[in-house]
């Protein structure tokens, strides 16, 4: 399968922040990238130079193998963007919006009205179609702008953060049309800060932090190296962290995270309840008194805590 | 050609847009038409007794005034209207699709000539009401109205300029003022041009909007017979010097304009 997106060595600086710096990228066609990271991590600034919003200071860019910075105008009729806040026209109606952003791909105008029809019913806008978009709820706001972007059907789609700010059910609905286009053969990179988002969408998960790639895998993947679970456990003297860390790596399934000054201790399991159980009835047995215990799912923290150390580098080297 | 076509048809698509949202925005509407009615009671009826006009009345006097200046401050409208499309991201959604680059604004600046028509249209009967009149032909009274648009538009290019540079609809409105006011006030608009002091005197003399408004008067037949011709080269040719400043002002904004919003961001 030929890459449908494909980037090396994207920078980009504003004055003195780096947004990126160096990134490189690949989507394969009729796969979803997910591009994961926290605030300011360069997510937003990677896909609005392959969607030609902006330019690289340095490195390249094909979209649907058209160079971005050479050819931008040619990689427009190939894209959808559907971006971070809803790019709507409030005062347009859900319908006039969409049969606008048609005519401006150049349908004639009853393939843009159709589409238009078509789309409001896809997302179920049907009957909000000739209501002014100033009357939406967010959730119809964001399916409205993801329809923006499917107008000319195009192969490639950039979604940056499209159910940030949603509620759990648009949310979901929003990523079951999302499955519908991949199934179609559309390729899709996706920007998220949902570890959930990314894992129930993407083929591929790239996560990055201060405009570089850090890791790259399938979700599987990744969560194995960080554990699917974890325990964590705060102990009451940090003196028995350490016998409290070797007496749970039996549970172990990745590595163990201990911080001194949080007298905290974080175990990756697989196994749920009964392994919780059984490792709290391990420190008792041990006499180390245990503060707190709970059994977490994995956030997107702990995939940084994880990949590069950040939270706990600086504590350890306090030590 | 293809690309002359589409550029044709996006601008277009562009300015049903905006012509929709002055139907869905009415109070948007009623202000624009209300403040120039209020500029013609006003300056009628408190200025009309204290300034002399030889020969003819105020009121003949003024009403052109009136027209140019609030094409001119109808402009910012243009402008406004850009930094509301920044302002709500908007503009990135028309980046990212494969229309003609110079569309939003030739869309923009087209869509708000409907503005200026119903503010001039609003005008003129508030000026016939109060004793305004024109006398010459029909054919020149149109010349009259069709110079007025034309130079509303290319003036429209700069506030569509300005518009991108600093993208909040607040600064717009306050900005543009810096421009209109003195544009608009150091000219033959409210007072003859030849009473003021000689510094602004220069000014106003060569100031296109002076020339706009002088050339209106002639057209409708406001001047009073037996006033001397004007000294300066713009206000004996003032459709001629008009158009110069129409020209220069599309040649020198346009390309500017396009440059700025092909470079634009959202900046959130």
């Amino acid at each position: 399968m030929p890459n449908l997106v494909e980037a090396s060595g994207l920078v980009k600086r504003y004055r003195e922040v780096t947004a990126l710096d160096g990134l490189d990228l690949a989507v394969a066609e009729g796969t979803v990238l997910g591009l994961l990271g926290p605030n300011g991590a360069g997510k937003t600034t990677a896909v609005s130079i392959l969607a030609t919003l902006l330019t690289p200071d340095a490195g390249s860019a094909r979209v649907a193998g058209i160079d971005v910075v050479a050819r931008p105008q040619e990689v427009r009729r190939h894209i959808g963007l559907s971006g971070q806040f809803a790019a709507l026209d409030e005062h347009l109606t859900g319908f006039e919006n969409l049969f606008m952003v048609g005519r401006l791909y150049h349908l004639g105008r009853p393939r843009a009205r159709d589409r238009a029809v078509e789309l409001l019913e896809l997302f179920e806008l049907t009957e909000a179609g000739g209501r002014p978009v100033k009357t939406y709820s967010g959730g119809m706001r964001r399916r409205l702008d993801l329809a923006g972007a499917l107008v000319a059907a195009p192969p490639v789609l950039f979604l940056d953060e499209p159910t940030t700010g949603l509620d759990p059910y648009s949310r979901r609905q929003l990523w079951e049309v999302i499955r519908g286009m991949v199934g179609d053969g559309t390729t899709v990179l996706l920007t998220t800060q949902y570890l959930e988002e990314a894992d129930r969408l993407a083929d591929r998960i790239l996560v990055i932090d201060h405009g570089r790639a850090i890791a790259e895998g399938a979700p599987d993947e990744l969560k194995s190296r960080i554990g699917a679970e974890r325990i964590e456990v705060t102990v009451t003297d940090a003196a028995v962290l350490e016998e409290a860390r070797q007496l749970l790596a039996r549970f172990a399934v990745g590595e163990q995270q201990a911080d001194a000054r949080s007298r905290s201790l974080i175990t990756p399991i697989a196994g749920g309840m009964p392994v919780l159980t059984a490792a709290l009835q391990e420190l008792q047995r041990a006499g180390i008194a245990v503060r707190d215990i709970g059994l977490r799912r994995p956030t997107l923290d702990d995939v940084f805590l994880t990949l590069t150390g950040h939270v706990s580098a600086p504590e350890e080297n306090d030590e | 050609m293809k690309d002359l076509v589409y550029a044709v048809n996006d601008a277009a698509v562009i300015a049903w847009r905006n012509v929709i949202r002055i139907r869905r925005v009415p109070d948007l509407l009623v202000f624009v038409l209300i403040s120039p009615i209020m500029f013609v009671l006003l300056f009628a009826f408190v200025f009309g007794n204290s300034i002399d006009i030889p020969g003819g009345s105020y009121r003949e006097f003024l009403i052109a005034g009136i027209f140019a200046q609030t094409v001119v401050f109808g402009a910012s409208f243009t402008g406004a209207g850009l930094a509301e499309d920044i302002q709500k991201g908007i503009i990135n959604r028309f980046r990212a699709l494969p229309m003609s680059r110079s569309a939003l604004l030739v869309g923009r600046t087209l869509s708000d000539v409907v503005y200026n028509v119903l503010s001039l249209l609003v005008m003129a009967l508030t000026g016939l009401l109060v004793g305004w009149g024109i006398s010459s032909s029909a054919l020149d009274a149109a010349t009259g109205f069709a110079l007025l648009l034309l130079f509303a538009y290319a003036f429209s290019w700069v506030m569509a300029y300005v518009g991108l540079l600093v993208p909040s609809v607040e600064v717009i409105n306050n900005a543009s003022f810096i421009v209109t006011m003195p544009l608009t006030f150091v000219a033959n608009t409210f007072v003859p041009a030849e009473n003021l002091p000689p510094l602004l005197r220069t000014f106003a003399l060569w100031n296109p909007v002076s020339a706009v408004t002088q050339a209106t008067r002639e057209l409708f037949g406001n001047i009073p017979p037996g006033t001397p011709p004007p000294e300066a080269w713009p206000l004996q040719n003032p459709v001629l010097y008009t158009l110069l400043w129409v020209g220069l002002l599309i040649a020198v904004f346009a390309p500017l304009a396009v440059r700025r919003y092909r470079s634009s961001v959202d900046k959130r």
